[in-house]
């Protein structure tokens, strides 16, 4: 071994610190997510007006105001889930979990919901016009991200039950929680795309 | 930390079952096993995209050749264009940068192994899905017809109207699922570049190898998943009767373009970057000279990524866009050559003033700077919108983009071979062996692609599969031709070479060119856990320090 081993570099000392492979990871899926989405959002936005016939956003488009007050509260609820389970509270924990669950089902149902009364009594289908295209692949990725942020925390919520998530798993968690916030944050650029610009 | 790293050694190797060796292989996380898997897939797919071009040159020897029948002249090249893009170029820069980045930068594995593994059958899977085609697709002439849509399936071709049955469904889904493939391997380069790098790698001490390949993961990361909406929005229009390009409901085909070519312009720089990474690897050892001007090939290699994003519409200028978005897109792709240019200039300084070694790998990378440097100014010649309007669509773009591929591209990919074989394998390869393959694969690829872009300037367009006898254009045809044999030959000598050093080359030790970067302080190949020790560096040639502690590189850095 060599001096160059031992002595140090002027003025650049590396702590060795770096960012955890979680956090970059879903840092990285997050921003490639956001792209997928932005397409779509671009694609509604170059159609909006653009419909030759048939039912126009302003005739049947209803401002989802409980299903945008679910999702946006089941963000808060899910960091104070966090914060109990960081704490060791897992009771706490297991229940504020659950209600963000909650939060998201009804967010589904809402959007469900909202879904059968365009197609069944306002005729609005994905083949009808370019309104419904681009309003129901927009939305319609982003309902299946909901869902599958659901099935992500029903199984975190399924093993709490079974006694097997602690405050060791906070990291884990959190993790999960940067994916229900972007899910959170899509909506709230379609909600501003579709509800706000687009009628 | 040792200088060369000593593996913990292993109990003596039992004679194993095949079965065996195949469950180690299917199963593994491993990054240089998987690495191993994408490059040997990446290969095996270039020899089929090779002879798809093979025929296709063959029917073009000949003015009105009636060898092979358009539908089928059709299939070939959208083929040999999908396949050479996604399941050759993707493959072989994932395959590399799987090796060979954990290894740089001091870790033991990536930072997520099983979405690599998974990663890699996806896009082996994809790959089966769109060559099942062959056999299975329903297209407008009965089973077994293949994409024929061309690499970039513009709408309204692809509408189910214009393209019935499923051949276009194979291209779609193929490319979707192995896209699978790219992404994970991005998300993990870049992941790991940001997690795992070793104490005393800094960000600014990352060999420019790392650098350049968390360069290529951010655009992949940007670029592969609006094709897949795009893909996505394309397979609705198809099956669920949605309406995106569909023109007689409002929709605007060349929306598909727009889409496409977002995606197709930051891909094109992916598939180049990695090989800057290998030449900038392998040009500065074989020159013993350090690499000239690392932070400004940093920046430059980032100011391409970010611009490369701006540009998309350059491959749209005979649509017909407004004359303000031609005039900015043909400027902003004036200004990319930029940074390109400037890497060119510190190739050359690398090389300039230092003890110049023209073994394979260098051979590779100085044909490279100077093909590169032509490819790249047809481009530029491309970008000025009234000489595009002549030259689009026709052998010229085709000859220009082969140049960057081919000339660029697959000779970095060919150096990289020879500089890493003797890691990957333990032995070294055949020199003379390869520099028959260099030299073949030379002038059979100047033969084609320099003299292709006279046809384009001729006139003769792309994609179709024959032309009047009376256009001149035959003798340049000819010797397009001819220069494939050429090509041939030098890739079968490159298959010699690689398989006499697989079998009977010396063995090649840890570091058998003398170089600097951390895989080199390994054993050849590396034990399946890289390091014994994780190593801590002090600057970004951590073997330059060791090998002259009196001179380390960290009092110049």
């Amino acid at each position: 071994m060599s001096e160059a081993a031992v002595a140090h570099p002027p003025g650049t000392q590396d702590s060795g610190k770096r960012l955890d492979r979680g956090r970059s990871g879903m840092a990285c899926l997050i921003f490639t997510e956001s792209c997928f989405f932005g397409i779509f959002v671009v694609g509604y936005l170059f159609y909006i007006g653009k419909s030759l016939s048939g039912p126009y956003p302003s005739d049947v488009l209803d401002f989802p105001i409980i299903g945008t007050v679910a999702l946006l509260s089941s963000s808060a609820t899910i960091m104070l889930a966090i914060r109990y389970l960081r704490k060791g509270n897992v009771a706490s924990f297991a229940i504020v979990f659950a209600l963000t669950i909650a939060l998201g089902i009804l967010f589904i149902v809402m959007t469900a919901l909202e879904w059968n009364r365009l197609i069944f009594e306002n005729g609005l289908t994905i083949g009808t016009n370019l309104f419904g295209t681009t309003f129901y692949s927009l939305v319609g990725f982003h309902a299946a991200h909901v869902c599958v942020g659901v099935l992500l925390m029903s199984l975190i919520l399924t093993l709490t039950f079974l006694g097997h998530v602690n405050e060791k798993h906070s990291y884990n968690v959190e993790l999960v929680s940067w994916y229900w916030h972007f899910v959170d944050a899509v909506w709230i650029v379609v909600l501003t795309t579709v509800y706000i610009i687009g009628v | 930390m040792a200088a060369i790293d000593q593996p913990i050694p292993s109990a003596p190797a039992r004679s194993r079952a095949w079965t065996d060796t195949l469950h180690e292989w299917v199963a593994t996380v491993d990054h240089k096993k998987l690495g191993v898997m994408y490059i040997a897939s990446a290969l095996l797919f270039f020899v089929i995209a090779g002879f798809e071009a093979s025929l296709m040159r063959y029917q073009l020897f000949f003015a009105e050749n009636d060898a092979i029948v358009p539908e089928t002249f059709n299939r070939l090249f959208t083929m040999h264009g999908t396949t050479m893009v996604f399941m050759v170029g993707m493959p072989m820069i994932t395959g590399f940068g799987n090796f060979l980045l954990p290894l740089m930068i001091g870790a033991r594995d990536m930072a997520y192994p099983r979405l690599n593994a998974w990663g890699f059958w996806m896009f082996f899977f994809g790959t089966c899905l769109f060559y099942f085609s062959f056999l299975g697709a329903d297209g407008l002439y009965g089973a077994g017809t293949a994409p024929d849509v061309g690499w970039f399936a513009y709408t309204p071709l692809t509408a189910k109207t214009f393209s019935r049955g499923n051949a276009t469904d194979y291209w779609i889904l193929g490319i979707l699922i192995s896209g699978f493939g790219s992404l994970s391997g991005a998300i993990n380069m870049l992941g790991t570049a940001i997690s795992l790098r070793c104490k005393g790698r800094t960000l600014g001490k990352m060999p420019l190898f790392v650098w350049l390949m968390a360069v290529v993961s951010f655009l992949i990361l940007l670029a592969m998943t609006p094709l897949a909406a795009a893909q996505v929005m394309l397979l609705f229009d198809r099956f669920l009767g949605a309406h995106f390009f569909d023109t007689q409901a409002g929709g605007d085909a060349v929306l598909w373009q727009h889409f496409f070519w977002f995606f197709g312009h930051p891909e094109v720089y992916i598939l180049i970057i990695p090989g800057f990474a290998y030449a900038s690897e392998i040009i500065p050892v074989f020159s013993r000279k350090v690499i000239f001007g690392y932070p400004i090939m940093v920046a430059a290699t980032i100011a391409i990524g970010v611009l490369s994003v701006g540009v998309w519409a350059h491959h749209m200028f005979a649509v017909g866009m407004q004359r303000e978005l031609n005039i900015y897109f043909a400027a902003i792709t004036f200004m990319v050559g930029v940074p390109t240019g400037i890497k060119i200039f510190n190739w050359i300084g690398t090389m300039y003033g230092g003890k110049l070694i023209f073994k394979a790998p260098m051979l590779f990378c100085t044909a490279f700077v100077f093909q590169f440097l032509l490819a790249g100014l047809t481009g530029i010649m491309l970008a000025a919108v009234p000489f595009d309007w002549q030259l689009s669509d026709t052998y010229f773009v085709v000859a220009h983009f082969h140049y960057v591929l081919i000339g660029g591209l697959l000779f970095t990919v060919f150096g990289a071979f020879y500089y890493w074989f003797p890691k990957i394998s333990g032995r070294m390869y055949n020199e003379t062996l390869a520099r028959w393959h260099f030299w073949l694969f030379l002038l059979g690829f100047q033969m084609t692609f320099t003299t292709m872009h006279i046809q384009g300037l001729l006139g003769m367009p792309r994609r179709i599969y024959t032309y009047p006898a009376d256009r001149t254009w035959e003798i340049w045809n000819q010797i397009t031709s001819v220069g494939v044999v050429f090509q041939g030959l030098g890739a079968v000598f490159f298959f010699a070479a690689i398989i006499w050093g697989l079998r009977k080359g010396e063995k090649a030790g840890p570091d058998p060119w003398d170089a600097w970067t951390l895989e080199w302080s390994t054993s050849s190949p590396p034990p399946a856990y890289n390091f014994a020790e994780l190593p801590e560096v002090r600057s970004r040639r951590p073997l330059w320090d060791i090998k002259h502690p009196d001179d380390p590189d960290w009092k110049y850095e």
